[in-house]
């Protein structure tokens, strides 16, 4: 029981993951350097951590002595794990932080193309909400303004015609496969 | 027409992965454009962002090609590029680790640090303090300073961030800046706020009285970040836990208080802390529960998920506290998510009543077949403590058990199935019969091998004790004509313990092994006839020694006594007697080997192997010279403190007991870091008999590291003399010293010493636990041979026969055997059977008749091949 106290720290996150659909790691960022220390063991745990949640889109799952969260959309799965007796809803808070920023960078495209599109972008979103384990931020709008994004982030009466159809398509094919 | 259809289906991809075929190597080489005079931004960012990217898949930069990347990365300093500049600072911060002379790029960073644009600083500082070791830090700590209290908040998070990174390598530095934190947690910012609170608990952590403070401030001035609100509850928390007098109200109602907070993540945490706080008590546990009932219901799966696993924790010790959220985790058990349903479940089981085990077994029925696998063992889990709590029920969880072990599944839910079945039946008579029953049949299916195995062991072991023993002989020799070789050879063993414990079976046994012995298997043909020889002699003795009794030493340490004897070319025969016996396992190590999460999925791995804690002593103290021509380690016991906890120096001690000599590990820890204590010694006042061979004292004892002083003493030759108390004095020589660099400031101290508890050593430390199987056999045999002393007593301090039968146990240090531990419940007599081995290899076996009468009135009969040794234990007690 008392393993099972909180110890006061600010090293929350164990770890961030983004995969795509077939299990690939796209990112991944581990914090503690006592779990999974080698390349090997991230590997396997992803690969099971995958085969356990990419079927039943539950939220939240407990394995190998982790709590992760996680959530997907369209081709992409986003993964927040933290100790396993740490407080689930802070983790669910950067996970939300995460998808939220990433959705606002890629203006909503969330999906496995656009985020390799960006991935410099996503790269400083991700270090900009978590450094070394510690929280930096759970904004999502105070992240992306820390991320600069490209300049091209005109407003909607100065885009071609063009564009303003690009973006409608977009938005037409995310709400349906959300 | 090929590649066309290849192209469609990365069309379909999402247009392939730029990043997908790209090669270390082929990198490395377009890395070089780095060093070109005119930066082409947005061609660098790529390559970075490719370099990254590979560092992210786990490939692998060797020191030589990380430092040419860092230099030529240096280059892009000049580039003006929002975008490629934060690149380089994640470029610092990835290869920090691996390139050398990363500390080039200081003042690089400490001009953007320090420069105007707000986008570059804050990460600027975390590149740099990524970088900066602790000679670099004097030069840059002005610098930091001013970021922490700086007003744009990402500067100051930043800098606050780092600093507790850097605690790691120099906490001195950092504790300098207490300041500058405390000015921070005051920030309109919320996260500002929270990384300065866990900086100032990191530099103050160690000064209670300067953390109650802190929480003492905070509390009151309610602050705005709920990540900071989380942090201090669990400050406030651990220091509740600490603090020895009662309930801290302002602490506890500070916590309670967070219960109403409008934010579920504070409403949460503030639940958490006081479910798990030791000395909540179940007044207390109430608001705390009644919030968690309320986020059962919420549409969210990770705060229903939160609340049944903090609820599953809490029905651990207040079950009954529970009990008014049943309603509410029964409708989860139907959850899309199946870890909430399976805990909702496992809860559920834990407070349940016995009247209400049959219904909830109809519910897990309807529900088991659809969960994976992992999630039915823990549910099986639960079904065993349910078992163990309401022995009554056994048929109708045994039904169900075997029901699901009718069922596909893979090995590991087989086997938690099949070991449930077999802690039900070790714990309950009652359940024995048709336990078995289930597992012949299952067996009769069995397609893994190494739990055929296991069962069949048990059926040997079993089997010959219940009333109808021939009804097993013909599942156990199906498995002869019918497996594989490891099987029948399981099965033959199996066998022959039926042969040597039921006479009238005996004929037809060796019948079979007859048979078994024209097997095609060298193993299955060599147990055949070893057994078959045995079982012809018709000698009791031979049946208890060779059949019945498995080999009791440990296992690591006969491979290493039979490594030893080989390199030493000995003429003489191995003799078996010189290996350590092993140690029964006690009751605490077997809970702690049960502990774990509830819920929580476990991908298998090699189980670790176990070695006992004299083989781990072995190790240790045969690198102390003068110990290893004792011979080897009989038994450890376990750890004496002879100090207070808190006190300025604190000593535990470890007995290790040999054959003829007695060894005291003293393990000494200085807690004062002003002192250097030197050649620390242990006087030791040893009882009459003693003698002391050798003492090892330890040179030098700095600030909170462990050190240890080795006494060897010979025990006397009179036994009754090795039951005593000694005295003990630690003797040192004190330096002061400097607390932060730990160098004494003269080369001069003076001799002082300190008071320890005197140290007992008692009985036990001289016997080593031992199972016996077949505890009735081994008495008969010892009718003859062994000398028997009796003795009558009198228990007038025991109310309860638990509490004597617990008593003496731990009092003699021997082994229950037959399960005589534990007293059937309404009975007022109650024989207790021990089983143990003296140092020296003398077998002892004790059979101790209570009655409950006024107390406890106790007939100790103890058998023993040495007469000194069963006079010492009859004159131990009472």
């Amino acid at each position: 029981m008392d393993s099972s106290l909180l110890q006061p720290t600010l090293y929350t996150v164990k770890g961030i993951v983004i995969m795509d659909n077939d299990g690939n790691r796209i990112l991944a960022k581990y914090y503690d350097r006592n779990v999974f220390p080698t390349s090997k063991e991230q590997r396997a745990f992803e690969k099971n951590l995958f085969n356990k949640t990419h079927r039943a889109n539950a939220e939240i799952i407990m394995l190998d002595g982790l709590t992760c969260v996680y959530r997907s959309n369209v081709d992409l799965f986003f993964y927040v794990m933290g100790s396993s007796h740490e407080n689930e809803l802070i983790l669910m808070s950067v996970l939300n932080c995460l998808y939220d920023s990433i959705s606002q960078i890629l203006r909503k495209n969330v999906e496995k193309r656009s985020v390799l599109e960006s991935l410099d972008i996503v790269m400083l979103a991700m270090d900009e909400i978590c450094d070394g384990g510690i929280i930096i931020d759970a904004d999502s709008s105070s992240v992306v303004s820390r991320v600069a994004l490209r300049t091209d982030d005109i407003p909607l009466g100065e885009q071609t015609v063009a564009q303003v159809l690009q973006s409608a398509k977009d938005q037409l094919k995310w709400s349906l496969l959300k | 027409m090929s590649s066309f259809k290849r192209d469609k289906k990365e069309e379909e991809d999402g247009g392939g992965n730029p990043f997908q075929n790209i090669e270390k190597t082929t990198v490395l080489q377009e890395a070089r454009i780095f060093n070109e005079n005119i930066i082409n931004a947005k061609k660098c960012t790529h390559i970075l962002t490719k370099i990254l990217y590979l560092l992210n898949q786990g490939e692998q930069l060797g020191a030589k090609e990380a430092t040419e990347v860092f230099f030529a990365m240096t280059k892009l300093f000049q580039s003006k590029d929002v975008i490629l500049r934060r690149m380089v600072y994640l470029g610092i911060k990835e290869l920090s680790s691996i390139a050398d002379d990363v500390i080039i790029v200081t003042s690089s960073l400490t001009k953007d640090m320090t420069g105007k644009e707000d986008l570059y600083r804050a990460a600027a500082i975390r590149a740099l303090c990524s970088i900066t070791d602790v000679t670099m830090l004097q030069t840059i700590e002005r610098y930091m300073k001013q970021a922490i209290v700086d007003k744009n908040p990402a500067v100051s998070s930043a800098a606050l961030v780092s600093s507790l990174h850097m605690s790691k390598i120099a906490s001195d530095v950092i504790k300098r800046w207490v300041n500058e934190a405390q000015e921070a947690v005051n920030s309109d910012n919320i996260m500002v706020q929270y990384h300065a609170l866990g900086v100032l608990y990191h530099i103050r952590k160690s000064d209670r009285l300067a953390v109650t403070k802190l929480v003492a401030k905070l509390t009151r001035m309610s602050l705005k970040s709920h990540y900071a609100i989380c942090m201090l509850i669990r400050i406030a928390s651990k220091l509740l836990e600490e603090e020895e007098t009662s309930n801290d109200s302002a602490l506890f109602s500070f916590i309670e208080s967070c219960l109403r907070h409008k934010s579920e993540m504070v409403i949460y945490e503030a639940a958490h802390a006081i479910v798990n706080s030791r000395r909540t008590t179940s007044r207390e546990l109430g608001p705390a529960i009644s919030v968690l009932q309320l986020f059962c219901g919420s549409p969210k799966p990770t705060l229903r998920f939160a609340a049944v696993r903090t609820l599953n924790q809490v029905a651990i010790n207040h079950p009954a506290a529970v009990t008014a959220c049943n309603l509410d985790l029964e409708n989860l058990i139907t959850d899309s998510n199946r870890s909430i349903a399976t805990l909702a479940i496992t809860t559920l089981l834990k407070t349940g009543a016995e009247s209400s085990v049959d219904r909830l077994m109809k519910q897990i029925a309807t529900f088991v077949s659809e969960i994976s696998d992992e999630f039915k063992v823990v549910v099986v889990q639960a079904i065993r403590a349910l078992a163990l709590k309401f022995p009554r029920k056994h048929s109708v969880l045994m039904n169900f058990l075997s029901a699901m072990l009718r069922d596909e599944g893979g090995l590991e839910y087989k086997a938690s199935i099949a070991d449930t079945i077999i802690t039900i039946i070790e714990d309950n008579a009652d359940a024995k019969e048709t336990g078995l029953a289930h597992l012949c049949e299952f067996i009769e299916d069995c397609e893994h091998t190494s739990l055929a195995v296991r069962i069949l062991h048990l059926l040997g072991k079993e089997g010959p004790r219940t009333k109808q023993p021939s009804r097993y002989i013909r599942f156990i020799y199906n498995r002869v004509i019918l497996e594989n070789p490891t099987v029948r050879a399981a099965a033959v063993s199996a066998m022959a313990q039926f042969g040597a414990l039921c006479p009238d079976l005996s004929e037809n046994i060796q019948v079979l092994l007859a048979r078994c012995q024209m097997d095609t298997d060298d193993e299955v043909r060599d147990r055949a006839t070893y057994y078959s020889s045995i079982l012809r002699q018709q000698d009791k003795s031979l049946y208890n020694n060779y059949i019945l009794e498995p080999l009791q030493v440990s296992i690591p340490s006969l491979e290493r006594c039979l490594k030893d004897y080989i390199q030493s070319k000995s003429d003489e025969a191995f003799n078996i007697k010189s290996v350590p016996v092993v140690a029964a396992p006690t009751e605490e190590e077997k809970q702690i080997s049960n502990q774990k999460t509830e819920g929580m999925l476990i991908s298998t791995g090699p189980p670790r192997p176990v070695v006992s804690r004299e083989e781990n002593y072995t190790e240790k103290l045969s690198a102390i010279p003068g110990i290893q021509q004792l011979g080897p380690l009989f038994k450890s016991s376990e750890i004496v403190e002879l100090t207070e906890s808190e006190t300025e120096y604190v000593v535990c001690c470890i007995k290790h007991c040999f054959t003829r000599h007695l060894v005291l590990q003293f393990d000494c820890i200085n807690t004062l870091n002003d002192q250097l204590l030197e050649n620390v010694r242990i006087q030791l006042d040893p009882s009459e008999g003693y003698q002391i061979v050798k003492d090892i004292p330890c040179q030098k004892l700095p600030y909170n590291e462990m050190g240890t002083v080795y006494i060897i003493l010979q025990f006397p030759d009179d036994l009754p003399n090795t039951v005593g108390t000694f005295g003990a004095v630690m003797k040192f020589v004190v330096k002061d010293c400097d607390p932060n660099t730990g160098l004494p400031d003269t080369d001069e101290g003076y001799d002082d010493e300190y008071m320890l508890e005197d140290l007992e050593v008692v009985l036990g430390d001289q016997i080593q636990r031992v199972t016996k199987m077949n505890w009735a056999a081994s008495w008969d045999e010892s009718a003859n041979g062994f000398v028997e002393m009796e003795d009558t007593y009198s228990l007038s301090s025991m109310n309860t026969l638990e509490e004597a039968v617990k008593n003496i146990i731990q009092f003699l240090g021997l082994q229950p055997a037959e399960r005589t531990d534990k007293v059937p419940e309404g009975k007022t007599t109650h024989t207790l059977l021990l089983a143990g081995l003296f140092r020296g290899g003398h077998d002892i076996l004790v059979r101790s008749k209570l009655a409950l009468a006024d107390g406890v009135t106790m007939q100790l009969t103890v058998r023993s091949t040495d007469a000194d040794i069963a006079e010492l234990i009859t004159s131990a007690v009472g």
